[in-house]
């Protein structure tokens, strides 16, 4: 009876012995797959540019995380796809005509301070990508400016530098940008197709959305986030963002400029650093709404999305310690205690 | 009828279940050795009650004990007693056992039926139940008439038959619906007689249209049992989802069934409860499914328990060279062997061999990403992610604050994880550490 069992070596784990398919690899390469219309547009727009730019962000982002598990003999993890999206993803907010040192440090900065020195990918409080660009704004604030106007002729060099919707609204007010664009719905038009001054991958909505549709299809991200932060930054652009008083804002243009819909879709909804209960990923896309609208319409920069998502990334473990999900034969207790 | 019931959450991992679902139950060969363990259940462990030399008959009492939570062991075959020591048991640990080796005659003890059985009371059916060493045959082992003796502050109304077999691969609960339903029926108005109860219930996966059928024809006349169709989920066939998916009940946090006044049995024990009752047979074979990629001919068998899976392998036409992991139950929440020298028990619902290719990795993981997949499919409503990352850290005094004590270990976080994090054996590391 025994010799049977002897010609098979017999492996022992803990079950489950099956597992579903789904990994983090394939689960980052899905989202850098999907951001890549957004990628087109861009180059479309701002030319070759702007596959330089953020090629290069991508390259130096896989090559810091490459080389620091290579010094400190960790596991190469750069096969997650996790290094390549922050590259990604910083250069797609990153304005068409920076030099070449500055997606070079955006990157070192975002893999090497924030990510690997927490602990790397799981352990980040911040989204990488994000304070990768708020270190390049703060220390340098003026190329981080220079925004050069899309020409969609592949020849970026010679572009005219200007200003993005949401500067000129800042500055200049509402009057202007109608002078500008010439009327609201080819303002719109402008600002979905991405015809617009402004970081790389956050001026063409549509290619924007059309990576979002991708997510939600794959159920990688719900509506928890992204909806309540559109909702509020809506709210707010309405009430708060007219120039004759409460209540005569344009919400439309508030959402469809700056970076609103690259961070809703795309960094607020960055599993590490977002609440893990759905409950409170609610008040976490509030919380976003908020703080992008209140720098938006009184802080100094024109844009406040990536303080805003920086901000609430520091409450997500304190939402997710208030939030818990709701337990199995929990609800129904207290339901018949109240009786 | 018609409706569909379910639970919320849940998992939907590959079934498989073609490979045994249409082929018929066979019995097995008669074994030339059994071992048995002499606990085989949740609860105290028997005490032999022959020693080596012994000649026991088919049906006789091997083990007893005097506890309430527990239940003997009977011999299922006849033969010589040639050793009673410490072997290996599917859950991976050594009980001791008692080995008969067979005389090949198959002689039983005279097994005392009784065919007006439905005149007898209540206390009859629970003495005729725990002599017939009846524990749940689901997987869980636990003694059935201790089930059937609730406390009288919490009064029962309703009988629930566990016909989801929700766990993959697995058939046997399949098979002996689709053979054996009208047993199974009558299995349960027995349980709803001990109980006093005038509601009864059949849950079956919508997986086995056969089996709701069978199984609908057989209560065909019966107003007060309902057979429910329900939705292919893992883990439909846990108790607590069973009740909430058919009752609409929630079993307390810490609470057990009763508490909600639902008794939920095993659709095989139903029907070993029946063989009980009606022809005084006692526990001493199952169905088991033999299953997976691994196995020459995967099969549905009525197995003696305590006959060894190597036994029962051979007779499927042996592994396949590939073969590297065998299960004892189903691939959610069963126990892989180290030995093939294991007797099946009267909790071994399946046995299941998987590929080389089949097999995952549990110890090459990454850290939680937070993705939030755990918490949206955990059928308690727990929050695994946490629970993982604060036993894996050793926090394990916080994981009270986070209910560890009401994760049933089901396995869903651990299949959608998908960093391949060890949840299971997170939560039991954790559960190891500190007392409920």
């Amino acid at each position: 009876m025994a010799a049977e069992a002897k010609t098979h070596e017999l492996i022992v784990s803990v079950s489950p012995h099956v597992r579903g398919k789904e990994t983090v690899a394939r689960i980052m390469w899905t989202v850098n797959l999907s951001l890549i219309p957004a990628v087109i547009m861009s180059i479309y727009y701002f030319g070759p540019l702007a596959a330089y730019v953020t090629g290069l962000c991508i390259l130096t982002a896989v090559l810091s995380e490459h080389i620091y598990q290579k010094a400190l003999n960790k596991e190469n993890t750069i096969g997650d796809g996790s290094a390549f999206l922050t590259g990604l993803l910083l250069g797609l907010n990153l304005p068409p005509s920076v030099p070449f040192y500055i997606p070079l440090i955006g990157s070192f900065v975002a893999i090497i301070i924030t990510k690997l020195l927490f602990g790397g990918l799981g352990y980040n409080v911040f989204n990488p990508a994000l304070i990768g660009r708020a270190f390049l704004l703060i220390s340098f604030p003026k190329l981080m400016t220079i925004w050069s106007e899309p020409t969609a002729q592949f020849v970026a060099m010679d572009a005219k530098t200007t200003a993005t919707p949401l500067g000129i609204l800042k500055e200049e007010g509402l009057v202007k940008l109608m002078e500008v664009f010439g009327d609201k719905s080819e303002l719109y038009t402008s600002l979905l197709t991405g015809n617009t001054a402004g970081s790389l991958g956050e001026t063409s909505v549509i290619a924007l959305l059309i990576g979002a549709a991708i997510l939600f299809y794959k159920r990688y991200i719900t509506w928890h986030i992204p909806i309540p932060f559109l909702a509020t930054v809506a709210v707010m652009g309405w009430a708060f963002g007219g120039e004759s008083g409460w209540f005569t804002g344009d919400p439309v243009i508030h959402l469809l400029s700056g970076g609103l819909i690259l961070g809703v879709f795309f960094m607020a909804t960055d599993y590490v650093t977002c609440p893990t209960v759905r409950k409170g990923q609610i008040i976490f896309g509030i919380g976003c709404g908020a703080i992008t609208m209140l720098i938006r319409l009184k802080g100094g920069f024109p844009e406040g999305v990536m303080f805003a998502i920086l901000l609430m990334n520091c409450f997500a473990p304190l939402i997710d310690r208030q939030f818990k999900p709701v337990m199995f034969g929990v609800v129904k207790e207290k339901k018949e205690q109240e009786k | 009828m018609g409706k569909i019931a379910t639970f919320e959450r849940g998992i939907h991992p590959e079934y498989h279940k073609e490979l045994t679902s249409n082929k018929p139950v066979t019995e097995a060969k008669l074994p030339q050795r059994i071992v048995i363990p002499l606990s085989q259940h949740i609860g105290a462990p028997c005490k032999a009650e022959v020693t080596i030399g012994d000649e026991v008959k088919k049906g006789q009492v091997v083990g007893v004990t005097t506890s309430f939570v527990s239940s003997p062991v009977h011999a299922s075959i006849s033969g010589k007693v040639i050793a009673v020591a410490d072997f290996p048991n599917p859950s991976g640990k050594m009980v001791t056992s008692i080995v008969i080796e067979s005389d090949g005659n198959d002689e039983a003890v005279t097994f005392n039926g009784n065919d007006k059985y439905m005149d007898l009371g209540p206390d009859d059916f629970r003495q005729l139940i725990k002599d017939a060493g009846i524990v749940g045959l689901g997987g869980a082992a636990f003694p059935t008439n201790v089930k059937l003796s609730p406390p009288k502050e919490k009064p029962i109304d309703t009988v629930i038959i566990n016909g989801a077999e929700c766990e993959p691969y697995l058939t046997a609960d399949h098979r002996l619906m689709v053979e054996r339903p009208s047993e199974l029926v009558d299995g349960l108005k027995i349980l709803m007689k001990t109980l006093g109860v005038s509601n009864g219930y059949i849950g079956i996966e919508e997986n086995k249209p056969d089996a709701v059928e069978a199984v609908r024809s057989a209560v065909s006349g019966e107003s007060n049992i309902e057979v429910y169709p329900l939705e292919i989920k893992y883990p439909q066939g846990a108790e607590k989802m069973l009740i909430k998916a058919i009752k609409g009940r929630e079993v307390p946090s810490k609470g057990l069934p009763m508490d909600v006044g639902v008794v939920v049995q095993n659709a095989g024990t139903a029907i070993a409860v029946y063989e009980a009752v009606r022809y005084g047979k006692p526990l001493i074979e199952r169905v088991v499914t033999i299953t997976g990629k691994g196995i020459q001919e995967p099969k549905n068998m009525l197995v003696r328990i305590g006959t060894l899976m190597s036994d029962i392998i051979e007779q499927c036409g042996g592994l396949v060279d590939s073969a590297v992991k065998v299960i004892s139950g189903g691939p959610m929440m069963g126990f892989a062997q180290w030995t093939l020298d294991v007797p099946v028990i009267k909790g071994t619902s399946g046995i299941l061999v998987m590929t080389e290719d089949e097999y995952v990795a549990s110890d090459e993981y990454s850290a939680c990403i937070r993705c939030g997949s755990c918490i949206d499919i955990c059928p308690m409503g727990l929050n695994p992610s946490m629970l993982s990352i604060l036993s894996e850290k050793g926090f394990f005094e916080e994981t009270r604050e986070y209910n560890l004590f009401d994760c049933f270990e089901c396995g869903s976080c651990a299949y959608v994880c998908p960093s391949k994090r060890p949840m299971v054996q997170f939560m039991r590391l954790a559960k190891s550490q500190i007392k409920p």
